[in-house]
């Protein structure tokens, strides 16, 4: 009989896909990853639709309207919510917008910007609109575990799937966190 | 009150300054005196007191920041603050704060731009029983009521100096119910004095450790222990220290002694200064009863007249005892003993690291008795009619009685005496209290309880409290009183250590976001984490205080909170709509996508 | 007959002398108790509350609690270790402490007591404040955002230095480290990198200009070692990955 493989879910939000450089940095570790488990909607294997899963690895801090709908989404379908990474944990980078209103971050980039032709806050219905401040993930959803780093390395998270995967309570080294 | 040039500000500081004899210690009364000139302390001003006390301008900005009463940006030349206590909103202070600002045309907090007037609102002013009250440029107005407010306008806006508004506007009641040993017997002035000198400062600790007497101000240390110490501490200079910085939210009765019975407490610090060997003593009067100054100087005046008080009391020449008032400026936790002394010395309050203790390390470190008001008008009586006729009331370990200040439901609000050991339910029928849900013991940072416990004896074996009892009727919700709590609590951290700095706005923000319905399970037990970490972790019993009604609640009123939770296990901790308001703002967009449905929301939220 | 004065410290006998605190009895002896505001350069301050220990069941910091004979204290206790990581948590939702972006980072005193008390999130809800950054100075800079209030900038430079060039103002949550000048920059002060002040910043909230990166990221003191090891940065010299100047 073949046992069922883990199902696993990864997504981009307010970050630079660092932490999925990261994951990818498995190399080889990747063939043994994924007899165990299977990959569902990611920026890995471009399913758009997202399906019951497992686990769920978010990277990058909720930035805007479309942000919070995958969130809700990976919070609806995934058992267990993975925040990967420093913006996911605390806003990272994205959030050191927060010093500034929005007004003011849209307008240099928008109506201030250099070069710019017939300057106009964009405002097309495709464009998912911005929240007033970047947030982590913890503020909006319940995540179930959180895995610092800026990336965290391919060792932090292959020593952290693997234990998930076998049930064990994570337990990573001193040199596995880190917050940069 | 034009911007002075600056060659007559430097005038108005350097009278000032002198007057306070050009003492550092004297920065807060400094402050006090010239912003009561300016209505501000200016960049300019704050550099002219710098200078005349040869101190830096930033420890006179640190200082000038820290108190709620003294103000670096400018503020109206009628600077009105709503006292916005539980009690005073239970009395409908907001709607009354609000329609004066209608009337005056102002914003809250804000200045009106012509500089005429301020209207804010700020912590309890101790006026719980005849509220809703409100101080204008620091004196108290008591039963607010709109026909009032409607000629406080008109006060205003003719610009009429406070002197010829109308007296009852700032008439303070003492509303005594209840009399015992301490507020029913008569005092002769100077009994105390000549029990002390006819019998000596050891018979009197004697009496003192009969008696069994306990700090009144809540935190109940034996008074003869703290005196001996004090008065066995190596040094010349010793000082007596009376703190009347009653800023408990919905205790008053420290304001009654001081208003009615201010020669028993003057008496009992002169006790113990002759006890204790010191000279000189403090009263750190409360900012907020600033209205009580003049008749406390002319009580003090009246003293020395008499003999009672400066060199040679009572023609002993080895009896010489001074008292000088020190007015507080709005820092609640100048209550904590050694913020007190902090604020004295003129510095901002921050409570000091302990040990050393006062007894041994206070006033300019020097030996120093800290007491209650309520404690050393007890000690004067003590000291006339013996520890055991003290003792012969009370319980094992609460002897004699306790001044309960009582506010909120009932029908007779005011000061209560009682012997230790008094029920909870026994005070309710005294007040006429008939619909009691629950109690606010000891002020926020006490105990809130719930009718269950209503037979629970105020004394330090059961509720300890400082005085303040504040009742709630079953038409009351009592999350609107821990909200306001946690507030308090914010505005009044001093800001020292981190558990109480960081601790209390995320203790209110939880608290808030489960009185608006958006809290689940999940906050609550939040809560209770993190009030845990503040009661263990704070530098001082002001932070390890502060999440007690939030504990105490959630224990005894766990209805409050759960009728209020979402049905779901995890709830966002902002409103993720309201963040998106700005952009839809700079967008100009009201389309489907400018908004999250409900449905998305539920989603994430794992009903 | 000199029986050596002693307390107990998680099972441990600790020697003292008389007027040591609990905390520089333990660091004499080798133990470590995680400190922030505490550095031994100077009179305990009690502000952090990192150091909280329990003496004799009761909760007290340990940098400004006296060494007694017969004390009994705990402090690497689950209990201690969740109250400190929630310390810990609270500091990094007050300021806007982005490590990736910090020339600090690794060499972080507020990061490496994080790592040591197991923070692997700050958990709570985020104050985002809005402070400033002031690079006037031509060495040194200030970065507001990563300062936690610990003031051993404002005692090094009043009790070390003798410049007084830095002060808290505010109170509660809106207490802010203030530059002593009227316009409040750093420029404008006789601030020097060779101060203490320079020296005892166990974040990045001072920085010295002009030396970013010179020790890339990954090879800093805390990389590899945890603090209760390799020790306070400020209280190594630089040539040990610290930032003491010898």
């Amino acid at each position: 009989m073949i046992e069922a493989k883990l199902k696993i879910a990864t997504c981009s939000l307010a970050g630079c896909f660092g932490c999925h450089m990261s994951l990818l940095d498995l190399d080889e570790r990747l063939f043994d990853l994924t007899e165990r488990m299977e990959l569902d909607r990611s920026p890995l294997t471009d399913i758009k639709e997202l399906g019951e899963c497992d686990v769920g690895l978010i990277e990058g801090g909720v930035c805007n309207a479309e942000n919070v709908h995958v969130l809700m989404e990976f919070r609806a379908r995934c058992k267990i919510l993975v925040a990967i990474g420093a913006c996911a944990l605390n806003g990272g980078i994205p959030a050191m917008r927060n010093q500034f209103d929005l007004k003011e971050c849209l307008e240099e980039s928008y109506v201030r910007g250099i070069g710019l032709v017939n300057a106009q806050i964009p405002n097309d219905p495709e464009i998912p609109l911005l929240l007033n401040k970047v947030h982590p993930l913890h503020e909006v959803v319940k995540i179930d575990y959180f895995l610092p780093g800026c990336p965290p390395s391919a060792d932090t998270i292959w020593t952290f799937i693997n234990e998930l995967l076998s049930g064990q309570p994570i337990a990573l080294s001193y040199t596995q966190i880190h917050y940069d | 009150m034009a911007e002075p040039e600056s060659h007559a500000l430097t005038e108005i500081v350097r009278d000032i300054v002198q007057r306070h004899s050009g003492m550092p210690t004297r920065l807060l009364q400094i402050l006090r005196d010239v912003q009561d000139h300016l209505t501000w302390l200016s960049p300019e001003a704050i550099n002219e007191v710098a200078q005349e006390l040869s101190i830096s301008p930033n420890k006179v900005h640190s200082v000038a920041e820290f108190y709620s009463f003294l103000y670096t940006v400018p503020r109206g030349c009628y600077d009105i603050l709503f006292s916005d206590n539980i009690t005073d909103r239970m009395l409908g202070n907001r709607e009354l704060l609000h329609y004066l600002c209608d009337r005056l045309g102002v914003g809250i907090g804000e200045m009106r731009t012509d500089g005429t007037v301020t209207v804010g609102v700020t912590s309890c002013t101790g006026m719980c029983d005849q509220g809703p009250a409100a101080l204008v440029n620091g004196y108290t107005l008591t039963r607010l009521n709109k026909p009032r407010l409607n000629r406080i306008a008109e006060l205003v806006e003719s610009r009429t100096p406070l002197e010829q508004w109308p007296q009852e506007f700032f008439e303070v009641s003492s509303n005594i119910r209840r009399a015992d040993i301490l507020l029913g017997r008569h005092f002769a002035d100077g009994a105390a004095l000549r029990a002390v000198l006819k019998r000596g400062p050891e018979a009197i600790l004697e009496e003192m450790i009969k008696s069994g007497l306990r700090g009144q101000g809540g935190a109940g240390f034996k008074l003869a222990a703290k005196w001996m110490s004090c008065r066995n501490a190596p040094g010349e200079v010793k000082y007596v220290v009376c703190n009347a910085d009653e800023g408990e939210p919905g205790t008053f009765k420290d304001r009654v002694l001081m208003q009615d019975f201010a020669d028993l407490v003057f008496e009992g610090m002169t006790l113990c200064g002759r006890v204790i060997g010191a000279h000189h003593g403090f009263v750190y009067l409360r900012g907020e009863y600033r209205y009580l100054l003049d008749s406390l100087k002319a009580t003090l005046q009246r003293r020395r007249d008499a003999g009672l008080l400066g060199t040679g009391i009572l023609g002993e020449p080895t009896f010489s005892f001074d008292i000088d008032i020190h007015l507080g400026a709005g820092a609640y936790v100048c209550g904590e003993e050694s913020a007190l002394i902090e604020s004295l010395e003129g510095k901002h309050g921050v409570p000091r690291i302990r040990p050393p203790f006062p007894t041994t390390h206070g006033y300019l470190n020097k030996p120093t008795v800290v007491n209650n008001v309520e404690t050393f008008a007890t000690a004067a009586k003590i000291a006339v009619e013996g520890g055991n006729w003290f003792a012969s009331r009370g319980t094992a370990e609460s002897k004699g009685t306790k001044l309960l200040s009582l506010s909120g439901d009932c029908e007779r609000p005011g000061i209560y005496e009682y012997p230790f050991g008094v029920t909870v339910r026994r005070v309710l029928e005294d007040c006429g209290a008939r619909d009691a849900q629950g109690i606010q013991m000891a002020g926020p940072a006490g105990h809130m309880i719930s009718a269950r416990e209503f037979d629970r004896r105020i004394c330090f074996e059961d509720l300890a409290t400082g005085g303040s009892f504040m009742v709630f009727d079953q038409s009351r919700d009592i999350l609107d009183g821990i909200r306001n709590f946690t507030h308090f609590f914010v505005h009044e951290s001093c800001g020292f250590c981190t558990p109480c700095r960081v601790g209390t706005s995320l203790m209110r923000d939880l608290v808030i976001k489960v009185h608006t319905g958006h809290g689940t399970p999940y906050d609550l037990e939040e809560m209770r984490k993190l009030g845990r970490i503040m009661q263990v972790a704070c530098h001082c019993g002001l932070g390890q205080t502060a999440p007690n009604p939030v504990l105490d609640s959630l224990d005894q009123f766990p209805e409050a909170y759960q009728r209020r939770l979402r049905a779901t296990t995890f709830e966002p901790a902002f409103d993720l709509n309201a963040a998106l308001e700005d952009a839809r703002q700079l967008t100009g967009r009201s389309d489907a996508g400018a908004y999250l449905n409900e449905e998305d929301l539920m989603l994430g939220a794992m009903p | 007959m000199s029986e050596e004065l002693g307390f107990t410290l998680d099972g441990r006998r600790i020697p003292f002398q008389d007027g040591q605190t609990v905390m520089a009895a333990a660091l004499a002896a080798g133990v470590y108790i995680p400190h922030l505001c505490f550095n031994p350069d100077f009179a305990p301050h009690g502000s952090c509350r990192v150091c909280l220990v329990k003496v004799n069941g009761r909760f007290q910091a340990s940098c400004t609690t006296p060494a007694a004979s017969g004390l009994t204290v705990q402090s690497e206790t689950e209990e201690l270790r969740n109250i400190r990581r929630g310390i810990l948590q609270m500091l990094f939702v007050e300021g806007n402490h982005v490590c990736p972006a910090c020339e600090k980072s690794g060499a972080c005193q507020l990061q490496a007591v994080a790592y040591y008390v197991g923070m692997l999130n700050p958990h709570f809800s985020h104050f985002y404040p809005r402070r400033p950054v002031d690079a006037s100075h031509a060495e040194a800079v200030i970065d507001f955002n990563r300062c936690i209030l610990c003031e051993l900038c404002v005692r090094a430079s009043r009790d070390v230095d003798g410049k007084n060039i830095f002060a808290v103002q505010g109170r509660g949550i809106q207490a802010h480290l203030v530059v002593n000048t009227p316009s409040g920059k750093l420029g404008a002060t006789h601030f020097s990198i060779h101060d203490k002040a320079a020296q005892v910043c166990p974040t990045g909230a001072i920085l010295t200009k002009h030396q970013g990166y010179n020790v890339p990221i990954g090879q800093r003191l805390y990389d590899r070692k945890p603090i209760n090891v390799v020790g306070d940065v400020a209280q190594l010299p630089e040539s040990k990955g610290g930032r003491r100047h010898d």
